[in-house]
């Protein structure tokens, strides 16, 4: 499938901001199951200067060096998409599964997730546990905007019962680590047919399992990833995926508008 | 068990030569005068500001370490020796880092459990498939030393992260000369002086191969309340570049600037002296306002050499450093010349059972620990503290792994009633960048409590001058 | 050099200015008040010289009415006052400390021995007999600061950083000090160009060490507009407007040429001290002295901000 993504992010300030720094990973990977057939990240109105982090995510870094009071991002493109049962194809890893199982402090185990991997644990296929346990994350963390931020852990989101994709996507890699399984987090987009824009921005987790590799697990939907769903950073928790990391030196307030338009190729133009 | 130690000087009228005239001058000098030269030292460093500040509470921020005027000697046998062993060591440190974050080929090998590497603390995965100007990582290494014989040295640790200590090892000689111009006419003492000089050096020829023209280095402190800012200064001055904080730096469409009254500079290498968490905010710790914001992608994007390199904490951990003569064979294909402490690793279960078993003999360290934190002297712990300990490392026997203790050699110090042997160590300091260097000597540190095996500053130890003498 | 070692450069000579200034002019406050027994106007004269250094908010902040017992102490050494001789000092040395490699010995030492003799001082020493030495000690120690970098700086960028924060500072301050006179309420009993006027004027002229200077170049009784000439126009007078103003411009170019570029600080500075240079007291006594003084007083506020922009970050 064919999907268009824009995605356009803008900040306002109150006051004029001496100098402004955000690092972005806003270009989709390539891989087997996703071709990209046109992509760029502009920062108002200019293409900016592309690197990568050590996983191999496309980084680009927009810095303001002067007084400004605003800023506007915003990536578009088109992906060609294919449905493999969320199983990863030919995806260019950097570092082996073995390092996807290193805690990180929004993934930290507590109490309550041992013994959520303790119930997991009664299953002894690995494909068969990860399944569970994304119905399980599903089924004991309600999807409720504005109850988490992104600075909730994954054991504070189980406590709550309650968070967006991000804490559904936490959860569930803490619990598989717990069971020694290598997982990460992984940002991107999803089309869900409708005309709702602000949820497009999606995330979800990855799990390695010997025979078929790295495997999609979208626990906010209890799905396997599709030809629907645009897979773009990579990274141990949220703070090393994350669509855009940001800094500024100046008081002001900031306003943040953030737009995602995500459409089947075929309905535009 | 140990027996009675290596004395550097050596026993009675033979002794070693190489100090044949100290002990001449120790004898030949009443103990009034060499408590005067001691005032004289102290109130020198205590002009100069010499401080170190330590992390316990109730700690003196402006406490001087103490130094023995009594120098430390070593002849060029023994330097010679030294010296191949360390430059061979930190070639092999240097190789490890690369293999790590490049092809693993090390691991792969099955020379080192997959784990230690890619779930150490010091591993940082912003590093993979980096290359790096020169193929450094470790550009300025201080290698711990420890003596047990005539030529009997062991390594007892390695530090490739941002070891400290060079601005003592320049002080001491400093005060040495002031203070004793006569021992250095009747020796013929290696200079240290030119370690800045060297460091420069070292940091200018790894700048990233776009830089044109003359290299803009800069230090990178995290402010006047570190305890070994008196050093970061010291050094800034030396070389005569700029010592910048955090915010005196930015980046820019991926090249680092330093802020300066004639408008934004290129940097085009940064000797940081701030630990990798807090180097970037985007990369790292969030809430870190030491750090350059957007710094990472800078250095990735191959415009700025950070030296050490991010990463290089991961050769450095005491529980990879057992596998550090095996990174000696395998990336140079020699024999180490400098031996290793033997050590068990508590994450072994035969090696845990036999240190929980002899707890009363050995030394036990977290394997993320510095500066003497979180160690245990068997022989000299209580019962109790030896029970606490054992807790401790069933608990998480990973985090530990124990050495023999060492009967380090003693050196003649002088102390509160006349001259007496106390333990020393020896911390060279290696710089590596198109070649390896090493100014003759180091910090020598010496535990001035009588018996005491631990050396280091924060734990009331003090520094010597080292000498590496000729003929 | 770093924005930032520049920044404390300057930062360290205003404060140290500050302190001096702060301890001149408590010691016109003073002098009024002993001229005066009346309460109403002693009120009225320690209002002026909160108003003066510019403390209003902190001040009435903590306190109703000013009496000579809690505007010294909010101006020597209350903690909670940003520009208290002892927040001053304590910022000088704070600013000195971090950019030490950029200070002479002198310099250091100066400021080193000024900040531990500062945290020595005893409660005797704040009330109103020891306050008059305390202020004597700060002048001297401003001034001795002033010598070390005159006599031992390297005239580089360092020194001309070093020169404006002092300068832009002393500028200040004039302002305010002649300004106390605005603020001070005369008795329904006295004046206009009675006894009592005449002695304010006189705590003024002192206060900034020109009163044998007024006779020197003016050689008349006191008139106001003599004083307000003098110390916003003269030339010859160190601390006038003019002379800091003339001062600025001086330094300002120094950098200017040392980078081979100018900017608006350049600008400003050239145009403020223009006015003052073709100035003319009547002129300015038209539109009202304190209209004149605020003016400066917001120029030259806008001035050192450009400087920051420019230069300090």
């Amino acid at each position: 499938m064919r999907i268009r993504i824009r995605h356009t992010t803008s900040y306002a300030y109150d006051r004029p901001v001496d100098y402004a720094a955000q690092l972005l990973r806003m270009t989709p990977s390539e891989h087997a199951s996703q071709r990209i057939r046109s992509w760029r990240v502009t920062a108002d109105g200019k293409a900016l200067a592309r690197t990568d982090d050590g996983y191999g995510n496309v980084m680009h870094l927009f810095t303001v060096a002067r007084p400004h009071q605003g800023a506007t991002i915003v990536a578009e493109g088109e992906v060609e998409t294919t449905d493999t049962q969320g199983v990863l194809r030919d995806s260019i890893e950097r570092l082996p599964p073995r390092y996807w199982v290193r805690t990180t402090a929004p993934t930290a185990p507590d109490d309550e997730l041992r013994s959520l991997a303790r119930e997991i644990e009664t299953f002894s296929d690995p494909i068969v546990r990860l399944h569970r346990l994304m119905e399980t994350v599903r089924a004991r963390v309600d999807y409720v905007v504005g109850v988490t931020t992104v600075m909730t852990t994954a054991a504070e989101a189980l406590a709550k019962g309650s968070g967006v994709c991000q804490d559904h996507a936490h959860v569930f890699i803490a619990v598989a680590r717990l069971l020694g399984l290598p997982a990460r987090y992984v940002s991107g987009y999803l089309w869900q047919g409708g005309s709702e824009t602000a949820s497009a921005s999606h995330a979800w987790a990855e799990a390695h399992v010997p025979e078929f590799g790295w495997v999609g697990f979208d626990p906010a939907n209890n799905i396997c990833p599709t030809e629907k769903y645009v897979r773009v950073a990579i990274g141990l928790d949220y703070g090393e995926a994350a669509p855009v990391r940001g800094i500024r030196r100046g008081v002001a307030d900031e306003a943040l508008t953030v737009a995602v338009d995500v459409q089947p190729a075929q309905a535009q133009q | 068990m140990p027996g009675v130690a290596f004395d550097e000087m050596g026993e009675g009228e033979q002794g070693r030569p190489q100090y044949a005239q100290i002990r001449d001058w120790l004898r030949a000098t009443p103990m009034d005068l060499l408590a005067q030269k001691r005032r004289e030292a102290e109130f020198v460093f205590r002009r100069t500001g010499i401080t170190f500040a330590v992390y316990t509470e109730g700690g003196d921020p402006d406490r001087l370490i103490p130094f023995d005027i009594i120098p430390r000697l070593l002849d060029a046998a023994e330097w010679n020796l030294l010296s191949r062993g360390l430059e061979q060591r930190v070639k092999a440190l240097n190789a490890f880092l690369r293999d790590t974050y490049g092809a693993r080929e090390f691991v792969r090998a099955g020379k080192i459990p997959e784990a230690l590497v890619l779930q150490n603390p010091g591993f940082e995965a912003a590093m993979q498939g980096l290359s790096l100007a020169g193929g450094v990582y470790t550009h300025v290494s201080g290698i711990d030393v420890v003596r047990t014989g005539p030529g009997e040295f062991y390594v007892l640790e390695d530090n490739c992260r941002t070891p400290s200590g060079v601005s003592y090892m320049l002080e001491n000689r400093e005060v040495m000369m002031r203070l004793f111009p006569e021992l250095f006419g009747t020796h013929r003492v290696r200079p240290v002086s030119h370690y800045p000089e060297e460091l420069l050096h070292t940091l200018r020829s790894v700048a990233p191969p776009a830089c044109m023209g003359e290299p803009t280095v800069a230090l990178l402190t995290p402010g006047s309340y570190n305890s070994a800012y008196y050093e970061h200064s010291f050094l800034a001055d030396e070389m005569g570049i700029e010592l910048v904080e955090g915010p005196d730096l930015m980046v820019d469409d991926l090249v680092v600037y330093m802020r300066t009254t004639r408008g934004p500079q290129r940097v085009d290498v940064i000797y940081r002296r701030l630990d990798d968490p807090y180097l970037d905010p985007l990369s790292f710790r969030p809430d870190t306002l030491l750090g350059v914001p957007g710094l990472m992608a800078a250095y990735r994007a191959g415009t700025v050499t950070i030296a050490n390199a991010v990463g290089a904490g991961v050769a450095d951990d005491k529980a990879v450093y057992c596998y550090v003569p095996d990174m000696i064979r395998f990336f140079l294909g020699e024999e180490p010349l400098l031996a290793n402490v033997p050590t068990w690793k508590c994450a072994e279960q035969d090696d845990c059972r036999y240190v929980l078993d002899h707890l009363a003999e050995v030394v036990v360290k977290d394997v993320h620990g510095s500066g003497g934190y979180g160690m245990l002297v068997g022989p000299h712990a209580s019962k109790a503290e030896r029970e606490t300990f054992a807790e401790k490392i069933k608990a998480r026997p990973d985090r530990y792994i124990a050495q023999p203790t060492l009967s380090l050699s003693t050196c003649p110090t002088f102390v509160e009633n006349g001259v007496a042997p106390r333990h020393v160590d020896l911390r060279p300091f290696v710089l590596y960048g198109k070649e390896v260097r090493i100014v003759p000597g180091g910090l020598t540190r010496v535990a001035l409590r009588q018996g005491s095996l631990v050396v280091n500053s924060s734990q009331g130890g003090g520094t010597k001058d080292t000498w590496v003498v000729d003929g | 050099m770093l924005s930032r070692t520049a920044d404390s450069l300057f930062w360290l000579a205003r404060y140290m200015e500050r302190a001096e200034n702060v301890a001149r002019l408590l010691d016109v406050g003073l002098r009024m008040a002993s001229l005066s027994s009346n309460p109403e106007t002693d009120a009225s004269e320690w209002h002026s010289t909160i108003v003066s250094a510019g403390c209003e908010k902190t001040f009435y902040a903590k306190h109703e009415t000013p009496n000579a017992t809690n505007v010294v102490s909010h101006l020597v050494r209350d903690p909670d006052n940003p520009s208290s001789i002892i927040s001053c000092l304590a910022t000088v040395r704070q600013n000195a400390r971090a950019v030490r490699t950029a200070l002479t010995t002198d310099m250091w030492e100066g400021v080193n021995s000024t900040w531990i003799e500062a945290r020595q001082l005893k409660d005797e020493n704040f009330s109103s007999e020891g306050v008059r030495t305390l202020l004597e000690w700060v002048k001297e120690r401003s001034q001795r600061f002033g010598g070390a970098v005159s006599h031992t700086m390297l005239r580089s960028d360092a020194y001309w950083f070093v020169r404006l924060g002092t300068f832009v500072e002393r500028a200040d301050n004039t302002a305010r000090i002649l300004d106390v006179k605005y603020h001070v309420l005369l008795p329904r009993s006295e004046n206009i160009g009675g006894i009592l006027d005449y002695y304010q004027w006189t705590a003024i002229l002192r206060s900034v060490s020109a009163l044998r200077a007024y006779h020197w170049v003016y050689r008349d009784r006191l008139q106001p507009w003599h004083v307000a000439d003098l110390l916003i126009l003269r030339a010859e007078m160190p601390r006038s407007l003019v002379s800091c103003m003339g001062e600025i411009v001086t330094y300002l170019d120094r950098i200017g040429d040392a980078y081979g570029k100018r900017g608006e600080a350049h600008r400003l500075a050239g145009g403020i001290h223009a006015q003052l240079r073709y100035g003319k007291i009547d002129r300015i006594f038209q539109g009202g002295l304190h209209e004149f003084l605020t003016g400066f007083i917001d120029q030259n506020i806008v001035l050192g901000a450009e400087i920051r922009r420019q230069y300090l970050t």
